[in-house]
């Protein structure tokens, strides 16, 4: 590389130190490239931190979204895999459980709409099975006797987010990259078409020849990025909560149990996480009343032991949501300008394939096939043929 | 009005379909479903929104060039929703509000004596109250002497799809209303968007019919076009309806072709 002398220098300069930023990371040095995560706090100070971490793509599926529907699973594959090596690299748990999901209907018209739903999953060829009340209750007690049916899936996962961020971060750093906490990017530095580096927030300079944009729904307000080449993503807030089983209490379920209106996530520690709210409010990460009572009331509704948990914290996370829901990742025009951003609900599923394509990329290949149809240009040419309006 | 359009307040509109914005899928979807509907107002709860942040749904919705007509979705007492109003004259720079003040979370049905006093107050303070209402025409008639510039009954519970389940109260409020009556809450399918404007509702509002259909963008259409369609209707005057049947094509005075 060239540059000023006595300037540091590497090969890929991350901008965020949350899961995908982590992740991009890591498989980047795994693959030769000298690579520096700037985070401008902690490691998943973030989205990371607060997610859940289901790894859901079947239940998630949504009308209209099958391109999306296809990476989430492709990516939900991966994960096995990935997440034994990372634990094997770091020395670190994930929890990362294969639990099955069920969706349970809270009442009729809950039943009806998730009849619905299974239509849909099943014309799409996913492994999905309609199962009526009892039969609900029989593989997970703790339901509510008035569940009158619900979707199980038997193959989704999750993860322990904030486990799965400090296993990244080491593994990083075991594997020769280096990740620097309190020193954000002020701004990305071009010369010419090009990327040449980034000056920090501390105002130091330091090379690059490609520089990842991971700053989730920070993503699209760097300077430094020419008009018009900034991601479109917005923050998303969702408020979620932590609770924990009581000291002779059981565990709340064996799966992953969804409805319409809330997720609980009940891990083997005893540790359970409802979620979320999903709201458009900008930057604001304020815990309301409202959210944390229609999310209790959600989950109480269908399991009822709720009300025994010990209530630990409410958080809320600002998920990148891009206008179609649907990541953004790919090169953004100035050579060497990489994005990883607008994960939206699905940022922790989506990073071991995200990491695989910036790998690629900043290699100089193309992006693997199943993630080009996320490329940061889509939006653009989609508002060419809308006529302006997104 | 002899062009096909009608007038709210000091404001003419074209498309009888007033558009809600709650329960799309994403940005993109929604700002697609919009355009397709050619509605020309748009509804966005001022609770669930952020005006001031860049690419948000305000900043979607603005780039499609309808107007903004915030409600106040999630009130359940009248001074939650005057307060929520006075905020959204702030935020959207408009005294138009659609007035929400709800009575129960199960059913989301008015409250009617709330209504009426968040009404009265927000008139007297300058607003263009449209109030969403349950299919009383007395309530109807209140809220219009009230001031109100329009009308908004119910045909059924918001999100439930069931359809106008009283069209006899619709009628009544459609025969007495010296202001515009916009069936708002309840169409599940374009059929009943097209009841509505034959039974002589100068509009529709509708929202969950399209943002949680399938494929929102063709509901949206369907939706365009079962308004035109209900409006013409209603315009052209429909036949009686008989108890036996009358031949289309009348035999008296027919010559006798050999």
């Amino acid at each position: 590389m060239s540059g000023a002398p006595h300037r540091e220098s590497f090969d890929l300069v991350v901008v965020g130190g949350g899961v995908i930023g982590l992740a991009c990371a890591w498989r980047a040095v795994q693959s030769g490239l000298s690579t520096l995560v700037l985070e401008r706090e902690a490691e998943g100070a973030g989205a990371s931190g607060v997610a859940a971490g289901m790894l859901a793509p079947v239940t998630e599926a949504e009308f209209g979204e099958e391109e999306l529907l296809r990476l989430n699973l492709e990516a939900a594959r991966r994960w096995p895999a990935f997440d034994a090596e990372l634990r094997e690299r770091s020395g670190l748990p994930t929890h990362y459980a294969l639990s099955g999901a069920l969706v349970a209907a809270a009442d009729r018209d809950d039943a009806a709409e998730l009849r619905r739903l299974h239509a849909f999953q099943r014309e799409l060829g996913l492994e999905a099975e309609w199962l009526g009340g009892r039969e609900c209750r029989q593989l997970e007690p703790g339901l509510s006797p008035r569940v009158p049916g619900g979707i199980l899936a038997p193959h989704e996962a999750h993860v322990d987010p904030a486990a799965t961020v400090r296993a990244l971060a080491a593994a990083l750093e075991r594997d020769g990259g280096t990740l620097v906490r309190g020193e954000g990017v002020a701004r990305v530095e071009l010369e010419g078409d090009r990327v040449v580096g980034v000056t920090t927030t501390r105002g130091r300079g330091v090379g690059a020849a490609s520089v990842l944009i991971a700053a989730g729904s920070w993503s699209g307000e760097l300077e430094g990025v020419p008009a018009g080449l900034a991601p479109p993503v917005r923050p998303v807030k969702g408020q979620i909560l932590s609770l924990r089983v009581r000291p002779g209490g059981q565990r709340l379920a064996q799966r992953l149990v969804r409805t319409p209106r809330c997720y609980v996530v009940s891990r083997a520690d005893g540790r359970v996480a409802i979620g979320a709210t999903v709201e458009e409010r900008g930057f604001d990460t304020a815990i309301t009343a409202d959210g944390v009572y229609r999310l209790l009331e959600a989950a109480w509704e269908v399991l009822p032991e709720v009300a025994e948990l010990e209530f630990v914290a409410a958080r809320a996370g600002l998920r990148p949501g891009s206008p179609d829901n649907a990541p953004i990742v790919g090169a953004a025009g100035p050579e060497g300008l990489l994005v990883a951003t607008g994960h939206y609900r699905n940022g922790v599923l989506l990073a071991p394939v995200t990491a695989e394509a910036i790998v690629a990329l900043a290699a100089g290949e193309d992006a693997p096939e199943q993630m080009r149809a996320f490329a940061p240009d889509r939006f653009a040419a989609r508002e060419r043929a809308l006529g302006g309006a997104l | 009005m002899a062009d096909g359009s009608y007038r709210i307040a000091d404001r003419e509109f074209r498309s009888r379909l007033i558009i809600g914005t709650g329960g799309f899928r994403s940005l993109e979807t929604m700002a697609a479903a919009v355009e397709a509907s050619g509605a020309e107002m748009a509804t966005l709860a001022l609770r669930r929104v952020d005006p001031a942040s860049r690419g948000s749904i305000v900043d979607v919705l603005e780039r499609t060039g309808v107007k903004l007509l915030p409600n106040t979705a999630g009130c359940f007492t009248a001074r939650d929703a005057v307060q929520t109003a006075r905020l959204a004259r702030e935020a959207f720079e408009t005294d138009w509000v659609k007035l929400e003040v709800i009575g129960d979370d199960k059913t989301l049905l008015p409250e009617p004596v709330e209504l009426l006093d968040a009404a009265e107050t927000l008139v007297s303070e300058g607003f263009v109250v449209l109030p969403y209402t349950s299919d009383d025409p007395i309530l109807a008639r209140r809220l219009e002497d009230a001031g109100c510039a329009a009308v908004m009954p119910l045909g059924s519970p918001i999100g439930s799809g069931m359809g106008i389940n009283n069209p006899y109260n619709l009628r009544l409020i459609v025969e007495q209303a010296r202001v515009p009556v916009i069936l708002d809450a309840g169409v599940g399918t374009a059929s009943d968007a097209a009841l509505a404007l034959e039974a002589g509702c100068d509009a529709v509002l509708l929202a969950s019919a399209v943002s949680r259909a399938e494929d929102p963008v063709g509901m949206a259409r369907a939706m365009r076009l079962a308004v035109e369609a209900g409006r013409l209707a209603y315009e052209s005057g429909r036949i009686p309806r008989r108890l036996y049947a009358e031949a289309s094509t009348p035999m008296e005075g027919v010559p006798e072709l050999t």
